[in-house]
């Protein structure tokens, strides 16, 4: 089966400095993808490249097309949902008036989708009229992921979902994700610093170094190399 | 753990969108070549007005004058990245203190420029104190209020100002012997007025103030982090371009001869923030452009369309920020930069191959 | 006393129209974070087209419904075309464009309705209510600008337009990634802006006759207004409208002779900000290191 996401030969600018030196990743159709490394490697600027937020050369091939000279809204209605970084969520919004954003250009079931979101993050629903501002780190991280998926996405692209948080919740929103990967049927690239509980969930694995991929591979063949897990595993 | 380099610098976005800047467009100061330049243009306007009609040298003064004023503006917006909307108030200031001075006082005109400094200083420091509460529009409001009081109170204490009709002045006579013309002294006048100036901001904006005050603009909690008083920095700029503004102001007195509320509308302080931004905020040179433009832009836009004059003027306003959103001197000049350094490296890189031609 | 209610509401009425304008200015900022400077020329240009139309023979409330849907075209036209190409320029350069375009406005109605001033026809009767304490062109007045209120809130919290524009406004990032097309959200905020500012225009005209120079001082006053309730707030552009609108009548009837009414009047606002910098209602601006 062709991967839905392949990124060839993807090199990234910040202004004129070159941060990723033509990278190839693939995501394949239904699976899950990681990509590890240590701060400033390149991870999110690969994410924000799929996405249009920075300017890029090479192919970024989803589904059959060109993502490259899209805007980051025509990227996103082709069916990618990208929770960045620090979550994005609209603080001055309330819960529900931030899962309606999620699922602005569904024009069909809203409704339907909604009561779905609630149902993997039953605690949202408790707090549906709150101001998303006034969630806990946690909540607010189910929120972005729950707001991602009702525009039914065919990717999902997460950033970092565990920064901040602490462990069990981590575990919770981990469970949570491998769920949604099963039932909605939705490929996932992940971007993770907490590599041996993404190399559990993931079937591949990429390993970044200042915006070079350095390995890459079945995600059990990198947790098995005994160089990742002492770099990444500590152990 | 933020790999968005973009992230910090959108933090503090400057408003004339110039970063650290010393090295760029205003090291036309510094390097000798750039010297000659400068020895060069000084000549020029030196010999003009002796071959232009007494009006053209007229129009030229009212240029330098606006360029002084205009460079006090560029202190205050484009270096401390205050925003105001009411210079044109500080102008009037100088002007009626010169004017009184002259008028009621029979102070010699010369004199009335020191006096016109201090009492714009003074007042600019008055006004800068509480100002420091205000941010972005908040201060472009209270000083828009300024701007458009200013008329108002200028009508209403008239005993002092003459009211509606102003002061009628008496044009400064040349120094006998000199074979100079009333209009050609007093532009030699302002002529002196504007280098001195020029050369006062350049030594205090390259120097720890200016630097000081590009840190306060750009990054105000790190730059009081690192011990510097930014309300005593931002109080003294405020005095400062409030004090070129003045001694403008007062020169426009003696150089037209006549003061009147009219003449200091909101507009003017418009004229003046226009010309900044036109002729580059954060610049020095960008002022002399910003002066060009409010003296002479109005004229060509009545002659292009004398049925909505005013239409051609906001139009070539967008224009010029379409083209040049830093400003002429803001965008020409690191673009001008890099041309002079390239052609210096390559004259240099010539010499050498003819030496080593030479040697071989 | 008598005398002293009667000029809080026609202070209201006053106030009314500078809430709009109030409104229509604090939209755009949100929006896009600039000031647009022109926002009462175009409401002045747009006064002029209803003007237009209603002397070619239209019913009042024809015209002003076909001046609504005019300005709405022409402010998003203005924001794709005159504000796209400095929207990423520094602030002082959005601050002269909107300044030019101010005077391309007011040159613009002065070359083709000229100087003169002009009468605006009221669609309220100028009759005394409640034994002369206000009358029923200011309770019309009032009455539109609730109406326009009430419309203007009911498609911002109802509608998913209303809502993508608020995402937008707060956070144009995570807007996109909803598939939200930010740069329509903004021709479409300019859009309403410019349809207030027309209404504003339209309640003011028959009390300060029609001419290009109309909504000079209005702009000023809703300025004030805007920031004396908090830039960032639409509840307090429209409280700092009727703020400054009755602290305007107050001052010109009991303190000062007119000339200086602006004068003080400002200076009695600016006074209240001086305590209270971030205007009634905003929220101060937090900035992280």
């Amino acid at each position: 089966m062709a991967p839905i996401l392949e990124l060839r030969g993807v090199k990234a600018f910040y202004g004129q400095s070159e941060v990723l030196h033509g990278i190839d990743i693939s995501v394949e159709n239904g699976g899950m993808t990681v990509l590890l490394g240590a701060n400033g490697a390149g991870k999110t600027t690969t994410l924000r490249a799929i996405c249009g937020m920075v300017r890029s050369e090479g192919e970024i091939v989803f589904d059959g097309q060109q993502l490259h000279r899209r805007t980051t809204e025509e990227i996103v209605r082709l069916g990618v949902a990208h929770v960045p970084e620090g979550r994005g969520t609209f603080i001055g919004l309330t819960v529900e008036e931030n899962l309606r954003l999620g699922g602005y250009t569904r024009t069909d079931q809203p409704d339907v989708s909604m009561a779905r979101m609630y149902g993997y993050f039953p605690i949202l629903a408790d707090r549906r009229w709150q101001q998303a501002g006034s969630l806990s780190g946690g909540e607010q991280q189910m929120l972005a992921i729950a707001r991602a998926l009702m525009m039914s996405p065919r990717l999902l692209v997460l950033d970092e979902p565990s920064f901040g948080l602490a462990p069990r919740i981590v575990d919770d929103i981990f469970a949570i994700v491998a769920r949604i990967k099963r039932e909605e049927h939705v490929s996932v690239l992940l971007v993770e610093q907490n590599a041996s509980l993404a190399l559990e969930l993931a079937d591949r694995a990429y390993l970044l170094e200042t915006g070079y991929v350095v390995t890459s591979g079945t995600a059990k063949a990198l947790a098995a190399d005994p160089q990742i897990r002492r770099s990444y595993l500590g152990y | 753990m933020n790999e968005d380099a973009e992230g910090a610098a959108t933090a503090g976005k400057p408003l004339g969108g110039s970063s650290v800047t010393l090295a760029g467009t205003d090291s036309w100061y510094i390097g000798y070549r750039r010297w000659l330049a400068a020895l060069a243009l000084i000549a020029l306007a030196i010999a003009l007005p002796f071959a232009l009609s007494n009006y053209h040298v007229f129009e030229l003064t009212l240029v330098m004058i606006y360029a002084i004023a205009v460079l006090g503006l560029n202190i205050l917006t484009g270096y401390n990245g205050q925003i105001s909307l009411g210079h044109g108030s500080f102008f009037a200031a100088g002007a009626y203190t010169a004017a009184i001075l002259m008028h009621r006082y029979g102070v010699p005109y010369w004199a009335t420029l020191p006096a016109a400094a201090l009492i714009c200083f003074a007042l600019g420091v008055l006004f800068g104190l509480p100002a420091l509460r205000f941010e972005g529009p908040y201060l472009a409001l209270v000083t828009l209020a300024l701007a458009v009081a200013t008329p108002q109170m200028l009508k209403y204490f008239d005993t002092w100002t003459g009211g509606q009709q102003g002061i009628n002045l008496v044009k400064p006579l040349p120094p006998p012997g000199l074979g100079l013309d009333r209009d050609r002294w007093l532009y030699f006048v302002v002529l002196a007025a504007l280098l001195i100036a020029m050369r006062v901001a350049a030594n205090v904006l390259h120097g720890r103030s200016g630097r000081a005050l590009i840190a306060i603009r750009d990054h105000p909690i790190a730059a009081t982090a690192m011990g510097i008083n930014a309300a005593r920095y931002k109080t003294l700029a405020f005095g400062t371009s409030t004090l070129f503004t003045g001694v403008a102001g007062a020169l426009s007195a003696m150089v037209i001869g006549f003061v009147a509320p009219e003449s200091f509308s909101l507009f003017l302080s418009l004229s003046f923030l226009v010309g900044s931004a036109i002729g580059g905020i954060a610049t020095i040179g960008g002022a002399l452009v910003g002066g060009l433009f409010i003296e002479f832009v109005p004229n060509l836009a009545n002659d292009i369309s004398d049925a909505a004059p005013w239409a051609i003027y906001g139009l070539a306003m967008l224009l010029f920020m379409y083209a040049m959103p830093r400003g002429v001197v803001g965008s020409l000049g690191p673009w001008l930069a890099q041309l002079t350094r390239y052609v210096l490296e390559n004259s240099s890189r010539q010499k050498m191959q003819t030496e080593k031609g030479r040697l071989s | 006393m008598h005398q002293f209610l009667q000029q809080v509401f026609s202070g209201l009425a006053a106030g009314a129209i500078y809430a709009s304008l109030a409104l229509a200015l604090v939209m755009i900022y949100r929006a896009t974070d600039l000031v647009n400077f022109a926002q009462g020329e175009m409401a002045m240009f747009s006064t002029y087209i209803a003007w237009t139309l209603v002397n070619a023979g239209l019913p009042f409330w024809a015209a002003f419904a076909a001046t609504l849907v005019a300005s709405f075209l022409g402010g998003m036209a203005i924001e794709r075309v005159i504000i796209r190409p400095v929207e990423n320029a520094p602030v002082l350069a959005t601050v002269v464009v909107t300044l030019g375009l101010l005077l391309i406005f007011n040159a613009l109605a002065g070359w083709l309705f000229t100087y003169t001033l002009q009468e605006f026809p009221s669609p309220f009767p100028d009759r005394p209510l409640f034994g002369a304490l206000m009358t029923t062109r200011d309770l019309g007045v009032i009455g539109v600008t609730l109406v326009m209120l009430v419309l203007l809130y009911a498609f911002f919290r109802f509608t998913p337009t209303g809502l993508a524009m608020r995402a937008a406004a707060q956070n144009p990032e995570s807007a996109r990634l909803c598939g939200i097309r930010v740069g329509h959200m903004l021709a479409i905020g300019w859009g309403l802006a410019a349809a207030i500012g027309a209404t504003a225009g339209i309640m003011v005209a028959p009390v300060l006759f029609l001419d290009p120079n109309m909504m000079g001082g209005v702009l000023l006053y809703a300025f004030t207004g805007a920031l004396l309730g908090g830039i960032t707030s639409p509840v307090g552009a429209v409280v700092g409208g009727l703020i400054v609108g009755i602290t305007e009548n107050l001052v010109g009837t009991y303190l000062v002779p007119s000339q200086l009414k602006l004068t003080v009047a400002l200076a009695l606002i600016i006074l209240v900000l001086v305590f209270k910098p971030d205007g009634l209602f905003g929220t101060a601006i937090v900035r992280r290191v």
